[in-house]
């Protein structure tokens, strides 16, 4: 278990004061201070205990059905000509890579000594994985959802509420994921002493986007066992990942940043065109500023108001992006492209086709941009599939239908 | 002098300090509401830059922005309208808003515009006072405007003592531990505001958060120099048909 390798010294990481480059630090209000820097402190010592690692490791392998396979599939490799392994997030329990963070953050609110949990959810894999996880622990669960994401993800709010969650309507600003996440941040001012906020991506104050994607990094350190057993090699040519928040891509691309040679490749969301007015391609068209406590890419108006996305994927319909793909894309580490909804429900209506896999409409923007990458027939290439698709059931028939 | 420092050299006691949206009800409205605060007998003004995501505010304060910022406020459009302020308004005013809007707006042109309109003092809650340390402290020196933090029931006495350091005008004592206009119980908190008054701080302390009426307001001033409303001003505010009166009545009812 990697969880607490030591990243001092990578150019790709966080540094001791919480950035990655310019980006990132904890840029919040003091009533959060106490909590924030509880965290800060502790982080890094709860999770390097050895304790701690075994109990986060039984987990993912007894309840979450750890490690997920990498499987070669032949006939998606055959088209576009290279050997393309799909890590099959998708097969854990829950449906998505979500679980591997909520694990971890249920352990860790354990050994704090928290009583409540909170978390925000846009598609809701992320409160669904939540709310598991408070079940299994026997603690209370308020998830925060944007009334327009209620109506849009159904099944997601049931689940939710048949897991014993309180689902709470965010009713301000856009009524979506950025706005369920300022109501998990005030309801955390306001509980300020037994209440752990457990964040679903590798966003908000440090330590947050350095901690989930710690926790994200069991994806990349089983691909290199994985690979190395399939192919001889750790590595692969391509990391492919969709980036909502980026926690899928932090732990796709975790232990991958040193080795130059392999191509960390980010798939946002272009909605219906990075230049439509409909788009979530927050390198394309955010500017540094704060968002939700972190210094980072956004999209934002002249004037410092932070502009609705527009994704079909309720997960990737978020205006900013962690701070670390934030500085993978400044410094040219990552190769940022973007998928349109269109371009991504076929890839998902291919991989149904080919391999006999739902993919969840998030992971098919990764999918969606296999043909654009230059491949070689020797190239190894690695998507995650960060999710199955049964969520995304009702757009994909009517979407077909069309 | 710093407006700020000249009002606490004259007056020590029942501070008051009303929070408003710039640009709310009507986008116009700012130096109005301002005009009759000061008439009304109001101390200090703490006027809002309007964010789309204000973290630390409840929903009051959130519709006010969403409506400042759908009536066109801005802080380029504020800068604007305060143009020449100074010669309506004597009282100090405070500039309260998010860390992003001055970001895209540039803390530094931020500060001489600032400094040209007449602001004293300047509220950023999501500015870490490391940064500020770091990057700006001098900046903000330098145009004579007063940074004022926040301190909560959760800060403890060294690190109330640190920004009691690093602020300028008076420190800013959040009632409870909270999102602007919530109802905590006022009584609970007796201890925190005996907690900082023992501390002897060098600045004066002005208690904000839940303060709504003349006799939150007489119970936050006997622990402290005085105290800020907010919510309960601009819910005054939401349902007038004549503003200047409507803030006339509001401040009255607390002072008289
Ligand atoms: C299956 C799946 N993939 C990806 C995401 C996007 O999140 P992130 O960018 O943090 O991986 C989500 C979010 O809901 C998701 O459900």
């Amino acid at each position: 278990m990697n969880i607490a390798v030591n990243t001092k010294g990578s150019k790709y990481h966080v540094n001791e004061k919480g950035y990655y480059g310019k980006f990132g630090g904890a840029y919040i209000p003091e009533m959060l201070y106490p909590n924030v820097e509880e965290l800060r402190t502790k982080y890094m010592e709860i999770m390097s205990d050895p304790a701690f690692q075994k109990e986060f490791e039984d987990l993912l392998r007894d309840y979450v059905g750890r490690p997920s396979p990498l499987y070669l599939a032949k006939r998606l490799s055959e088209k576009y000509g290279a050997q393309i392994y799909l890590k099959r997030e998708d097969l854990n329990h829950t449906g998505a890579h979500k679980i591997n963070n909520t694990i971890g953050q249920i352990l860790l609110a354990q050994r704090l000594g928290k009583k409540r949990i909170i978390a925000e959810t846009g598609a809701g894999q992320h409160g669904v994985a939540t709310a598991t996880v408070c079940a299994l622990m026997g603690l209370e669960c308020i998830v925060y959802m944007g009334s327009v994401d209620i109506q849009r993800q159904a099944p997601n709010v049931a689940r939710m509420k048949m897991l014993g969650a309180t689902v709470v309507a965010a009713t301000s600003g856009s009524q979506t994921l950025k706005d369920a996440t300022n109501e998990a941040i005030r309801d955390w001012i306001n509980n300020p002493v037994d209440t752990h906020y457990i964040i679903g991506s590798v966003v908000g104050p440090h330590p947050y986007p350095d901690m989930v994607a710690r926790f994200q990094s069991v994806i990349s350190e089983e691909i290199r066992a994985q690979l190395k057993e399939k192919t001889g090699s750790e590595l692969p040519d391509y990391v492919v990942a969709c980036v909502g928040g980026g926690s899928n891509a932090a732990g796709t691309f975790f232990h991958f940043t040193e080795d130059e040679g392999v191509k960390l490749v980010a798939v946002e969301a272009a909605g219906q065109g990075v230049h439509s007015g409909y788009s979530a391609a927050t390198s394309q068209l955010g500017k540094i500023g704060v968002i939700h406590a972190s210094k980072t890419l956004l999209m934002q108006t002249e004037d410092g108001q932070i502009v609705e996305p527009h994704s079909i994927s309720a997960g990737l319909d978020y205006p900013g992006v962690g701070p670390m793909h934030a500085h993978l894309y400044d410094t040219g580490r990552g190769l940022f492209l973007n998928a349109t909804d269109e371009e991504s429900l076929q890839a998902a209506y291919e991989l149904c086709s080919l391999e006999g896999i739902i993919p969840a409409l998030e992971s098919a923007h990764a999918l969606a941009k296999l043909k654009e990458l230059d491949l070689k027939p020797t190239d190894v290439v690695v998507v995650c599939l960060s999710g199955r698709g049964d969520k995304d059931l009702e757009t994909y028939i009517k979407n077909l239908k069309k | 002098m710093n407006r700020i420092d000249q009002l606490f050299s004259k007056k020590q006691n029942n501070i008051l300090n009303i929070y408003c949206t710039a640009g709310y009800p009507a986008i116009n409205d700012t130096v109005g509401v301002m005009q009759s605060l000061e008439a009304a007998g109001a101390d200090m003004v703490e006027l809002g830059m309007p964010f789309s995501d204000p973290l630390a505010d409840g929903p009051v304060i959130q519709a006010s922005s969403t409506k400042a910022i759908a009536n066109g406020m801005s802080i380029k459009k504020l800068f604007e309208q305060l143009k020449d302020v100074r010669q309506r308004v004597n009282l100090p005013i405070i500039l309260m808003g998010y860390i992003n809007p001055v970001l895209q707006f540039g803390v530094e042109n931020f500060l001489e515009h600032c400094a040209a309109t007449g602001v004293d003092g300047i509220i950023l809650p999501d500015l870490p006072m490391d940064e500020y340390e770091d990057e700006y402290k001098p900046l903000f020196e330098k145009h004579g405007l007063h940074l004022i933090f926040l301190i909560t029931p959760e800060t403890s006495d060294e690190r109330i003592r640190k920004i009691d350091g690093l602020s300028r005008g008076f420190v800013y004592a959040v009632s409870s531990s909270s999102t602007t206009g919530k109802d905590k119980e006022f009584a609970g908190q007796k201890q925190y505001f005996e907690r900082i008054k023992k501390l002897q701080l060098k600045n004066p302390v002005l208690i904000g958060f839940g303060i709504k009426d003349k006799a939150t307001f007489e119970a936050a001033s006997a622990y402290s120099n005085g105290a800020i409303i907010g919510s309960a001003f601009v819910k005054a505010l939401e349902t007038s048909n004549d503003v200047p009166q409507t803030v006339n009545q509001f401040v009255k009812a607390i002072i008289n």
